[in-house]
């Protein structure tokens, strides 16, 4: 008798704790969680609504969704047709925000060292393997680059940034494309593997001679060295939000909104950029629910930008923006 | 009182526990067969002998982790057993006061209540910088030019040491199998400690003091006759102990580097099926999570085999002993 008053008891408690705000619950990639939980903590405060993303990575995140146990996911490689095909009530892919891709490396003495196409993709491929190399001399010379082997860093989990980078990669250099790539999880032919963005940055923190692909808050909070970079036009383009910016401003987005600039072609266009996406069901059978939701993400899109630049983050161009609106407008 | 007008109450609760125990185990097991069924079926005993994982052309094949599993445990062990052995052999014996030892004893035993992660980050703050002077100082030293005086008296040079310049072959990373090995024995320290003490403990007084009444010293009573009789306990400790770091992912998953490249260097990066496993899974999908399943079985039944062998030495012993007494 005494415990089923006890159990009623706690049960109930823990029922009036609950219940008054509303709650969503979302779960995904992890590269915009920061962002995403920055959102959650203003909206909340704004409005008293709940919103609960776990980090857990693209991939968790789509399979969340598709088994119904959360009600938004996000994920830097969309959601491709077969796994929407899974989906009983539809999906809607709407950009959130973007980021940079940025090779990092940890050189003393050496700043603001430019990379050739020739030389980065190479260095992916293990054929370009000491810093001195004349595909990295060539374009750096009024830099003493040290004779010392180059180790590579990459990510040894799954990633969507793993998945963008070499989707690049493979787009401009057919060895690489043949050898490696595209995935969220491939094989490099050199180098060492740290997990997650922190992971990778540890490594290059610690290793003279390392470089390795973070995205831009990573590198930029940890004070790394960056790589200037050479687009398709075969200019030497820094990673800073604004290049980053200028890639997403001249993608052209598909009706679904799901695309990767695999090469950017604009002049001042810094080659790897990309969005991350918050994948949304067609149809919400709760309508409080369904409202809070659409709250939130218009929050994001709109109100929500402006803390992007401070984390590392590419703010949407505003076309983007609009078409996002505009998908969301067809939750029901 | 109530327990004891009705006792059947309380051997239920031990059988459902015990029973659900057993339950969870054959439980585990079968999701894990499975979801490995349809690997299983497609790349068969090939999985186990295929060096390259290439989850993007659907390449699946584990040698490279396997070796990696084995080899980061197996050289943790020749790190650990020395180690933790000559500890069990000073605690057991009366070098020190019992209070003192009793602490010696209780601090060996808290390295195992260290948390794994912690481990890891304290790998990548002390032991990668250690390894990043101690790479390049072993490569040069293992791999220079040897000038001997041959028997003739006529100078013979020599390219390296041979096996030790393989061991120690460049380039030399931080995060390395060695790295990964030298961490991983730490962590094991405590099985090998309190195991093998408990084994040398239980050696019986009237052994000790027969080959002391024949004019043993100390230390040909230790190696001639504590050691040898406590020796199935003592190896059973190192199995156990290998049984551990085998399992072990976390700290090695941020240590090791995480190749799937086959390679004879210590000093390179490698994988371990535990951490191919943490790596992989969140973001893996279709046939590639079936394949993670089958590395897992197979992580599971290394394990699983290993300390079976650990345990049953160890019941051997035991029984041994307490023969002898």
């Amino acid at each position: 008798m005494k415990i089923t008053s006890l159990l009623t008891l706690a049960a109930s408690a823990i029922l009036a704790t609950s219940a008054p705000a509303q709650q969503l619950s979302g779960a995904g990639a992890t590269f915009p969680a920061p962002l995403y939980q920055r959102w959650s903590k203003e909206f909340k405060d704004k409005t008293g609504a709940e919103v609960n993303y776990q980090s857990v990575g693209s991939g968790a995140g789509v399979k969340n969704l598709t088994l119904g146990v959360v009600d938004f996911a996000g994920s830097d490689a969309a959601m491709s047709d077969e796994e929407i095909a899974k989906v009983a009530k539809g999906v809607v892919m709407i950009p959130a925000t973007a980021g940079s891709i940025v090779l990092a490396y940890n050189l003393p003495g050496v700043k603001d060292i430019k990379l050739s196409r020739e030389a980065y993709a190479g260095i992916f491929l293990g054929t370009v393997t000491a810093w001195n190399d004349p595909a990295i001399a060539k374009e750096n010379p009024g830099i003493t680059l040290p004779n010392t082997p180059i180790i590579v860093a990459y990510r040894s989990d799954g990633s969507g940034t793993t998945f963008v980078f070499t989707k690049h990669l493979s787009a401009i250099s057919p060895a690489f494309k043949d050898a490696v790539g595209e995935d969220k999880s491939v094989t490099f032919p050199v180098g060492q593997g740290g997990k997650g963005n922190e992971g990778v940055t540890a490594i290059i923190k610690q290793a003279p001679g390392t470089i390795g692909y973070v995205e831009y808050g990573y590198a930029e909070h940890n004070g790394l060295s960056m790589a200037s970079l050479q687009n398709k036009s075969g200019n030497f383009v820094k990673p800073a939000p604004e290049s980053g910016a200028a890639t997403l401003a001249s993608v052209e987005l598909p009706a679904n909104l799901r695309i990767w600039p695999a090469d950017p072609t604009g002049a001042q266009d810094y080659p790897i950029a990309t969005f991350t996406w918050l994948l949304l069901n067609k149809k919400y059978d709760d309508a409080t629910k369904l409202k809070a939701l659409k709250d939130f993400v218009t929050y994001g899109l709109t109100d929500g930008q402006k803390f992007a630049p401070e984390l590392g983050y590419i703010p949407l161009p505003a076309p983007v923006v609009e078409k996002a609106k505009a998908a969301l407008a067809t939750v029901q | 009182m109530k327990f004891r007008s009705r006792p059947d109450l309380f051997r239920v609760l031990c059988w459902v526990a015990s029973v659900a125990t057993v339950a969870t185990l054959a439980w585990i097991v079968y999701t894990i067969i499975r979801q490995a069924h349809p690997a299983i079926q497609k790349f068969g005993f090939d999985f186990l002998s295929g060096s390259a994982w290439v989850p993007n052309r659907e390449k699946y094949g584990v040698l490279p982790f396997i070796i990696g599993t084995a080899l980061s445990s197996l050289v943790a062990l020749l790190f650990a057993c020395p180690l933790g052995v000559a500890i069990a052999i000073f605690l057991s014996e009366d070098f020190l006061p019992p209070v003192v030892r009793q602490i010696v004893r209780f601090v060996v035993e808290l390295l195992a209540a260290i948390p794994s992660v912690v481990y890891g980050l304290w790998g990548i703050f002390v032991v990668i910088p250690m390894m990043q002077s101690f790479g390049p100082w072993a490569v040069k030293a293992f791999n220079q030019t040897w000038v001997i005086k041959g028997i003739s008296g006529a100078p013979d040079t020599y390219q390296g040491i041979p096996l030790l310049e393989n061991l120690f072959a460049p380039p030399a990373y931080g995060n390395s199998l060695l790295t990964a090995s030298f961490v991983l024995a730490l962590m094991i320290l405590p099985t090998v400690t309190a195991i093998s003490r408990g084994a040398l403990v239980a050696v019986p007084k009237t052994l000790r003091e027969g080959a002391y009444a024949l004019g043993a010293t100390r230390w040909e009573a230790i190696f001639g006759v504590i050691l040898p009789t406590a020796a199935p306990g003592v190896v059973a400790a190192n199995i156990l102990a290998l049984g551990r770091a085998m399992g072990e992912t976390m700290a090695v998953a941020m240590l090791i580097g995480n190749s799937p490249r086959l390679t004879s260097s210590l000093l390179a990066p490698s994988g371990t099926l535990a951490g191919l496993l943490a790596n992989q899974f969140g973001e893996a999908e279709g046939m590639q999570v079936s394949a993670l399943m089958y590395a897992a079985l197979l992580l599971v039944l290394i394990t699983l085999g290993v300390n079976m062998a650990g345990e049953a030495i160890l019941r051997y012993t035991q029984k041994r002993t307490a023969g002898i007494l």
